[in-house]
């Protein structure tokens, strides 16, 4: 969670001083959703991302250098700069991608779970998406897929509050997304996606589920993001009222809380310190590192055959 | 002294005249108020976003939330509905947000608002304007940069709009508004802040005319909306040459307006055709053929094209940069199509 917040906070600096180009999607305020499932996954499991994706490659413990590399554009970016910061993805790791179209992910991540029941393995996939992505149609029918075919994947929905500006109370109909998987035939929960254990727990149960041929669920963690839709963006469309209330149950200083006297301070003040270092690093690294060749154009677009 | 409006401000000034003028236009897309209207928790969110570039803002204010609908993130749905309320009488003017997301939407445009009236032997009219954000160079990677022209004019019943100024972003929408059939009205996100004299009243131009941009007659160069200046840049190269280039701006590509591009051609003998989008099946190619099909005899060398790569738009600066045509190779264009050219 350190380690993303850190990065994050890098990354609105570095999009403040106009280093990098694009649009950066920030996942600060999020951190306990990725990081209470993620650790959970195997090394054969697979997921899928959004365009908010640094914090859950970061969980995956996908180098910072790569990452940071890819989001400056750079050789030595994750995807060779060619994808940019909403394309951070890295299969050897199980990452399947972060993809740009809301809810683009959620079929992909389904049918990867299909794949590992028809391969008779017990690896199961996972679907990261906003509260944003449940009036696509692709959402319903990857859910209806899942239902239908008992597919091992596990949805996971960061109810952030936010699509873009418009705010969960106007447009979330159902109240909740928990809500909205009966008809579906999968069982859902909601959690307090500011407290990583709750995260985890729900993760665990939902997993093992997936795991022994129970089929799908889907977790929706109530989080919050603390920047904007992308860096840049002025936010005022969020209440102050509000935003003080979620930072109050800031995710780092919840579990520094709940770990408090069983966990030394000095020991997280460490880690934090590390850290900082660590990220400094990358995002130099990242700073100094060469540009692709221009050859890359028109590189990969289809699979090179013998 | 003319006023100088941005495109952007073209729009949005277009849209609030037609909205003033006739209570059946109604505005539906996402993020289109941006928050606004959730004064009477926080007056400050009164400040819209009005979609991702502010196109839209301060209309939510003016018209109110049943004229300027915050949609959910459900293309298929909103875009249907406006289809279905255009045939009940509205005159519903969508934002699909990138032209990228077309696949979210393309079922109800393909099969629905383009073949209605078709199909119904001519009985009913969709009046939809569906404005949709194009454009690469913008460092916005694959699925938000592309100019996905070609996929809708090669649908009959669609036509498609696609402005570079903003006079002519001004007076072809209020057109679009006031056109019975669907139209795709593009905007390209590299051209919002391109300002020029903009004329105050409400006016239209009419779709299926182009614009001779600048005169010449050694080359037709066409350009394809951002690609005109683009187009313009390198004619003012050529002229230091002394080789005068004609630019056309077809403006609309559904309805094109073949005539103009084929008499420019009778007169310059050269065409070279300007399109950032990918290579194959494209504007480029359309016009490309146009020339070679009808104006073959006056060709006095290779047509030639300008294009993006057949790739997606990659995001590293630099590999975007040299996706993206610049003047340097229309004029590199322009120049070995004069080599091989004949007697
Ligand atoms: C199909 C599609 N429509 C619209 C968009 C533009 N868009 C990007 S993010 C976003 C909001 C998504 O909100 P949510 O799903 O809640 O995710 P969050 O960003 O809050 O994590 C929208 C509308 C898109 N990327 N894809």
């Amino acid at each position: 969670m350190v380690r993303i917040r850190i990065f994050e906070a890098r990354v609105s600096a570095v999009a403040e001083a106009k280093l990098v180009d694009g649009y950066l999607h920030t996942y600060a305020g999020q951190e306990a959703v990725a990081c209470g499932i993620i650790p959970l996954l195997r090394e054969d499991d697979w997921f899928t991302s959004t365009y908010r994706n640094h914090g859950h490659a970061i969980a995956r413990d996908i180098p910072l250098d790569a990452i940071a590399g890819e989001i400056y554009g750079k050789a030595t970016g994750v995807c060779g700069g060619k994808g940019g910061s909403m394309h951070v993805a890295d299969q050897t790791r199980g990452m399947i991608g972060g993809m740009g179209i809301v809810a683009g992910g959620l079929p992909i991540a389904t049918g990867a779970a299909l794949a590992s029941r028809y391969l008779g393995r017990d690896s199961v996939a996972v679907a990261f998406f906003g509260d944003g992505a449940v009036h696509q149609g692709a959402w319903h029918e990857a859910l209806d897929f899942a239902g239908l075919f008992q597919c091992p994947v596990i949805f996971v929905c960061e109810n952030n509050l936010y699509a873009e500006t418009t705010a969960v109370d106007y447009h979330l109909l159902a109240g909740s997304v928990a809500a909205m998987t009966a008809p579906y035939g999968i069982p859902s929960v909601q959690v307090d996606g500011m407290d990583v254990f709750s995260v985890r727990e729900a993760g665990e149960e939902a997993i093992a589920r997936a795991r022994g041929g129970e089929g799908p669920s889907l977790i929706e963690a109530m989080t919050y993001r603390y920047g904007g839709q992308y860096e840049g963006d002025t936010q005022t469309y969020k209440p102050p009222k509000e935003v003080a209330w979620w930072r109050d149950r800031d995710p780092l200083l919840r579990f520094r809380a709940s770990v408090a006297g069983r966990v030394d301070s000095t020991v997280l003040d460490t880690i934090e310190r590390t850290v900082a270092e660590e990220v400094a690093a990358a995002f130099d690294a990242a700073e100094r590192a060469p540009w692709p060749d221009l050859t890359q154009v028109t590189a990969d677009v289809y699979t090179p055959t013998a | 002294m003319t006023r100088r409006l941005n495109i952007k401000d073209a729009i949005n000034e277009a849209l609030r005249q037609e909205m003033a003028a006739d209570d059946r236009v109604i505005l539906m897309g996402e993020d289109i108020a941006g928050g606004a209207g959730r004064d009477d928790t926080y007056p400050e969110a009164a400040d819209a976003w009005g979609g991702p570039f502010g196109v839209t803002k301060g209309l939510l204010p003016r018209f109110g939330r049943n004229r300027v609908m915050d949609t959910a993130i459900a293309e298929t749905g909103f875009v249907g509905a406006a289809i279905g309320a255009a045939i009940a009488g509205l005159r519903p003017v969508v934002e699909i947000m990138y032209v990228d997301f077309i696949g979210t939407s393309f079922d109800q445009l393909l099969n629905h608002a383009a073949k209605l009236r078709y199909v119904y032997g001519g009985k009913v009219s969709v009046p939809l304007v569906v404005r949709t954000v194009a454009g690469a160079g913008f460092r916005a990677a694959a699925e938000h940069s592309q100019t996905l022209y070609s996929l809708y004019t090669h649908v009959p019943g669609l036509k498609v709009v696609a402005p570079s100024t903003a006079a002519d972003a001004k007076g072809l929408l209020i057109a679009a508004i006031r056109d019975p059939d669907p139209v795709i009205f593009i905007e390209h996100k590299r051209l919002y802040m391109y300002d020029e004299p903009v004329p105050e009243e409400p006016y239209t131009i009419p779709f299926g005319v182009a614009r001779i941009v600048r005169s010449g007659s050694d080359v037709t160069i066409v350009g394809v909306q951002k690609m005109v200046h683009t187009a313009l840049d390198a004619a003012k190269v050529l002229a230091s040459e002394g080789i005068e280039a004609e630019v056309i701006d077809p403006r609309t590509y559904s309805p094109l307006d073949e005539q103009t591009i084929l008499s420019s051609v009778e007169k310059t003998g050269r065409l070279v055709v300007v399109d950032e989008s990918h290579p194959r099946c494209s504007l480029a190619t359309d016009i490309a053929a146009l020339v070679a099909e009808s104006a073959f005899d006056a060709l006095r060398g290779p047509i030639r094209m300008v294009t993006g790569a057949h790739a997606p738009v990659p995001f590293s600066p630099p590999l975007e940069d040299a996706y993206v045509p610049d003047a340097a190779r229309v004029v590199a264009a322009v120049r070995s199509g004069l080599e091989t050219t004949g007697s």
